[in-house]
């Protein structure tokens, strides 16, 4: 199993949500979270001075899954994110342990 | 008696009431988070405080009979003899409106400091440093222009207050800025306002207020505090105009700040000439004072003073363009109780309107900056640094603004 974290633009996300469901994906988890890659921050003017504002608003969605499915959904993602802007996020893929299903008690590739 | 004009003054009272909490919103949202309470309650605390030495000494040190140009005498102490009936400033309105109505100037011109030495200050030294410059310097300023002392004699037209407020208040909110030091951190780190909403909204609270505060200085639901409503009107929404479009010419985007910023200023540099110049003067007061008051701002990184919440550069540096330009516009076919300005024929006026802006700013220059000093060796001025890093609602108060 493998976990797919995909930091996005927040306007993005009913894009991707839709072409995952679109390919059988059923549960993500996502945040919103802050941070800068090359994009850097944004300015801000208040009564003529600037400031730099270094963390921009993302939104993170988490993923697990059965590792052969990982290729095909990180392409879903990046195709349903991209606007060929700068700032567009990152994609990590790492591997997952293990999975239990609180209710249930299943492990493994069932808990998913 | 008069029950029009007294129903009209009872309203801009309460209006004029109004505009210390909208500038307690105003300055509120321009500071960081963590001091949004502690600034909004030194304005707020100052109906408080200054209601009580209004009508203690404070009413009757300002209005009482003249005491060779300089003050009051202490007839109407504790408010005694002032009733329903008319006073010697009015014929028309109850002497304890009036009272009233000057008391909520009071109030404001202390509140409208707390700008200068916002997110920094002792809470305890700040009320002290409030009663002690209210009676010290306020007091006899007020007395000298409306209350029958020296500058009112010399023939200066201040209709609501541009001199004795604004000017006043700004000369010692630059005054605590110096003593009291700039912010932890200032000049190195972004202190942007956490609340830009919050501000505009208390812009427009003030707006509303101001009208009480021009158009009621006519003392009389007439045909001055009709131009003075006008002029009021036009000058704040030039202001707010010139102000946005001289920032996105020059700093790339109109904002919201600079708007309600604009409309402050225009509303301060009105003050003086409302009841005093023509609707079309206005809209040449606030397309004036929008721009001067932006480019002022940059005075602070000049000179390198942290008045934190710009009270110089609104309040000061647009009092003084209104008192100057009442110097310019006024006209005695607005007003004939008034005078005519250097565009009307009389150039003398304009020399009375700065020397006069200039005697009220030597005042109340050293005597703030006596009061501070000795606060500052007496009692301490400023909090420590844990306590400014912390923050003045937690340190000062044991609050918070936001649980979120």
């Amino acid at each position: 199993m493998k976990k797919i974290e995909a930091v996005i633009k927040p306007f993005k996300l009913d894009d991707v949500k839709e072409a995952l469901n679109e390919i059988g994906v059923q549960g993500m988890t996502i945040s919103e979270v802050k941070g800068y890659g090359r994009q850097k921050g944004h300015k801000e003017i208040y009564r003529g001075a600037e400031y730099v504002v270094d963390f921009i608003p993302k939104v993170k969605i988490e993923i697990v899954l059965p590792a052969e499915r990982i290729e095909e959904v990180v392409e879903v993602i990046r195709k349903a994110a991209v606007t060929d802007k700068i700032g567009d996020g990152k994609i990590f893929v790492t591997p997952v342990e293990s999975v239990v299903r609180v209710r249930t008690g299943e492990t493994g590739p069932d808990a998913i | 008696m008069d029950t029009g004009d007294t129903a009209f003054m009872l309203v801009a009272a309460a209006l004029v009431m109004f505009m210390t909490p909208g500038l307690a919103l105003f300055y509120g949202g321009l500071v960081r988070s963590r001091n949004v309470l502690s600034t909004i309650l030194q304005s707020f605390i100052c109906l408080g405080l200054v209601s009580l030495i209004w009508v203690t000494y404070g009413y009757t040190l300002a209005f009482g009979t003249d005491v060779g140009g300089m003050i009051g005498n202490l007839e109407y102490l504790f408010l005694n003899g002032v009733g329903t009936d008319p006073g010697p400033y009015s014929d028309t309105i109850p002497h304890l409106l009036f009272v009233a109505f000057q008391l909520m100037f009071a109030v404001i011109t202390a509140a409208l400091i707390t700008g200068a030495f916002a997110e920094r200050i002792r809470f305890s030294a700040f009320l002290v440093f409030t009663f002690f410059w209210t009676t010290f310097i306020y007091l006899p300023v007020c007395h000298w222009v409306w209350g029958g002392g020296w500058i009112g004699e010399h023939g200066t037209l201040d209709f609501a207050g541009g001199t004795v407020i604004h000017i006043n208040s700004a000369v010692a909110a630059l005054a605590a800025a110096i003593v009291i030091g700039p912010r932890k951190g200032w000049g190195r780190e972004a202190m942007p306002p956490h609340n830009v909403s919050m501000t505009v909204m208390g812009a427009g609270i003030l707006w509303l207020g101001w009208f009480g505060f021009n158009a009621g200085s006519a003392l009389a639901a007439d045909g001055i505090a009709v131009n003075a409503f006008m002029t009021t009107q036009i000058a704040a929404g030039a202001a707010a105009f010139s102000w946005l479009l001289y920032e996105w010419k020059f700093h790339g985007k109109p904002t919201a700040l600079g708007a309600a910023s604009g409309a402050v200023a225009g509303l301060v540099a009105i003050t003086p000439a409302a009841g005093f110049v023509s609707p079309m003067a206005a809209i040449v007061i606030g397309l004036v004072a929008g721009v001067i008051c932006c480019l002022a701002i940059r005075m602070k990184a000049l000179f390198r003073y942290d008045d934190a919440l710009d009270v110089v550069a609104i309040h000061g540096v647009g009092g003084l363009w209104g008192a100057l330009a009442t110097g310019l516009f006024a006209s005695l076919a607005i007003n004939p109780d008034g005078a005519n300005g250097l565009f009307y024929g009389n150039p003398g006026q304009l020399g009375i309107q700065l020397i006069d802006a200039l005697a009220v700013i030597a005042f109340s220059l050293v005597g703030s900056l006596i009061i501070l000093k000795l606060i500052d060796r007496f009692i301490g001025l400023r909090v420590s640094e844990e306590e400014e890093r912390q923050g003045l609602d937690l340190s000062q108060h044991s609050e918070v603004g936001y649980t979120l």
